[in-house]
């Protein structure tokens, strides 16, 4: 089983985040399970989201307290809530952020994880580059390319679901098309550890992106 | 089909099916969701002259349903929490004249300290109202149940709570079949009422009844129930055949026969559990689940036949009688009176508070260990508890439990007292 948790804000589309990746995982042929952490969610509010994707059926019911993936659409959350908190090892994080890793104060902390498995990706410049877009969407598609957890084609196709009729669709699977671009291929690790990866890397995928050429090139 | 669908958005679905021809609702959280799509498919005209009704409260929800039903018309709404508190009047009502509406409850829990998250106060504050209450566990489960509920409804005269677990199961994405409307018309005829208002033959519903038939009315709304859980099976029986799956009736269970520890629930919580009961039982723990799918009427019978042979009975329950403690475990020892067999009753899950896997496998480790205590709340911060209670203590005007453990404990929308 994957196990996803998402962050974000009241009004971010955190909830509908999980629900358009477990619509592309059962797109996929998978099983999953997308719920928001239940509450009276208000705008600008910390709000949290979950999704389980397994070849099986899912039975369980708490919410995602080892996530192996952590999506976190509004960087500000990041020394308020304790977003973090049960990342598994291997886990994988993605926030929206146009700054690298180390610039979020999060170095240290980053140390116990595989660098190639943290990335930053500026999902929110991505929705505004496709007016109608939202940064949500965006994300998920970088959430693709980094873990694998969804088809791109499965994603578009979910976006194309829930916003198909309201004219939505097309500016939101672009920016989820263009971010899956930005953090795909995961970027190879560097041989002498996960640090040097990670300092090195950081930087310089921003420094790509800030002159708005692929983060992989 | 198979779809990746919400859970509330499944039920209406499989309500629209059933030709409801009112729909009188009032929005309440957890279960606005399920009149919302109801509404948009009322408006879509897909249920003909198929009437929704927007009216003021839970109580004129409630009451426009009785209304509807005596002349007739198959009935339906939903409602949680406070707003199944504000109809409890009219429940009564439905029930004693024998008006089988179909209601979900996406179970909440009861204020005060007002709280819109998940747990069964609702349900089991209105257990003994006379309506029939079934409880789901999966979103499948949820869409499927509905289908039965008309049915059950409508044969027997008598209204059906379907029980859901607010947001749990209402606001999940899961894959669910639902139910087609030519699935339903295989199972479910058009409503023929053993009783109608109708003006061209008059007659009247809801006498005054003195000393002299009381007893006996309310007698027979007992043994109209007490039918049910002979009807429950042979109609889930029935649907399955319908739709090809099979369906829950009145118990389940998972991995009991012959379990040393039987931990018994209601609702969602079963998956977490079924989880919880695999992985002890690959380490050697004998536990195993039953799923009180059918509440009221309660399964005596076939819950005694389900716990044969348990040593240990773990009651979880998601309501919490105050001044006693467990509602269903009352129940659950009526069921094996005279066996020797031990009853824990465990309250969990109140308000929302997740019932993790890992506090499930610690307290069946517990009472597989002959270490859990007869009553026990599952993760009960007892630290916060004590330091209200100290205070409570020190000082007469200590100020309202609520506010200040929630200050204890760092929330901010605690405020200044």
């Amino acid at each position: 089983m994957f196990q996803i948790r998402i962050h974000g804000r009241g009004g971010q589309g955190v909830v509908t985040a999980a629900e358009l990746l477990s619509l592309a995982a059962f797109a996929d042929g998978k099983h999953a399970q997308a719920f928001p952490s239940f509450g009276s969610e208000r705008t600008g509010a910390p709000v949290t989201s979950f999704c389980r994707v397994d070849d099986r059926e899912i039975r369980t019911r708490e919410p995602v307290v080892a996530p192996d993936a952590l999506v976190v659409q509004d960087a500000t959350l990041l020394h308020h809530v304790d977003v973090f908190a049960g990342l598994r090892p291997e886990g994988y994080v993605l926030i929206n952020s146009a700054r690298p890793f180390a610039e979020l104060g999060l170095e240290e902390w980053a140390r116990a994880f595989r660098a190639e498995r943290l990335r930053c990706v500026p999902a929110s410049d991505i929705a505004r580059e496709h007016p109608g877009a939202r940064p949500n969407a965006a994300l998920l598609g970088g959430l693709a390319a980094l873990t694998g957890v969804v088809t791109l084609d499965s994603l578009i196709g979910a976006i194309e679901q829930r916003f198909g009729g309201r004219g939505r669709a097309g500016p939101n699977a672009q920016a989820a098309r263009v971010c899956f671009e930005r953090v795909s291929p995961p970027p190879l690790q560097a041989p002498s550890g996960a640090r040097r990866t990670f300092a090195n890397g950081g930087p310089a995928r921003a420094r790509a992106r800030a002159r708005g050429t692929p983060s992989n090139a | 089909m198979l779809e990746q669908i919400e859970g509330s958005q499944a039920v209406a679905r499989a309500v629209a099916s059933c030709r409801p021809e009112v729909i009188p609702a009032y929005p309440i959280s957890p279960q606005t969701h399920i009149v919302e799509a109801l509404s948009a498919i009322v408006k879509a005209g897909e249920l003909g002259s198929c009437q929704f009704v927007n009216v003021e409260s839970e109580y004129a929800a409630m009451s426009v349903a009785i209304g509807a039903s005596a002349t007739g018309a198959r009935t339906y709404t939903a409602t949680a929490s406070q707003g199944l508190l504000y109809m409890a009047e009219a429940l009564y009502n439905a029930s004693g004249l024998g008006l089988p509406i179909v209601m979900t409850l996406a179970n909440r829990a009861i204020g005060a300290p007002i709280n819109i998250w998940n747990d069964h106060s609702d349900s089991m504050s209105q257990r003994d109202c006379g309506w029939i209450q079934l409880f789901v566990e999966s979103n499948q489960q949820a869409a499927d149940t509905h289908v039965l509920a008309f049915r059950l409804a409508e044969e027997l005269s008598l209204p059906v709570m379907v029980c859901m677990d607010g947001f749990v199961l209402t606001h999940a994405y899961e894959r669910v079949d639902v139910p087609s409307p030519e699935q339903v018309a295989r199972f479910l005829p058009p409503y023929e009422p053993r009783q109608v208002l109708d003006p061209d033959e008059p007659i009247t519903i809801g006498a005054m009844v003195g000393p002299e038939a009381f007893m006996e009315v309310k007698y027979l709304a007992h043994l109209k129930q007490m039918q049910a859980l002979d009807l429950i099976p042979a109609l889930a029986f029935e649907l399955g055949e319908a739709l090809g799956r099979e369906q829950g009736a009145l118990v389940r269970s998972y991995e009991a026969d012959g379990a040393e520890t039987v931990i018994v629930a209601l609702g969602s919580v079963l998956g977490t559990i079924e989880d919880a009961v695999e992985e002890l039982r690959e380490k050697g723990v004998s536990v195993g689940a039953v799923s009180l799918r059918t509440f009221r009427p309660f399964p005596l019978a076939e819950l005694r036949a389900a716990l044969q042979g348990a040593k240990r009975v773990v009651v979880l329950e998601k309501a919490l009688a105050l001044g006693i403690g467990g509602i269903v475990s009352q129940n659950v020892r009526i069921a094996i009176a005279g066996c020797d067999t031990h009853v824990h009753t465990v309250i969990a899950g109140l308000g929302g508070r997740p019932i993790t896997m890992a506090s499930l496998c610690e307290l069946l480790r517990d009472a597989d260990a002959e270490r859990l205590e007869p009553m026990t709340f599952l993760d009960l911060d007892h630290e916060l508890v004590e330091r209200e209670l100290q205070r409570t203590r020190a000082k007469r005007r200590s100020g309202p439990h609520a506010e200040n453990m929630l200050r204890d404990i760092g929330v901010v929308a605690a405020g200044p007292v």
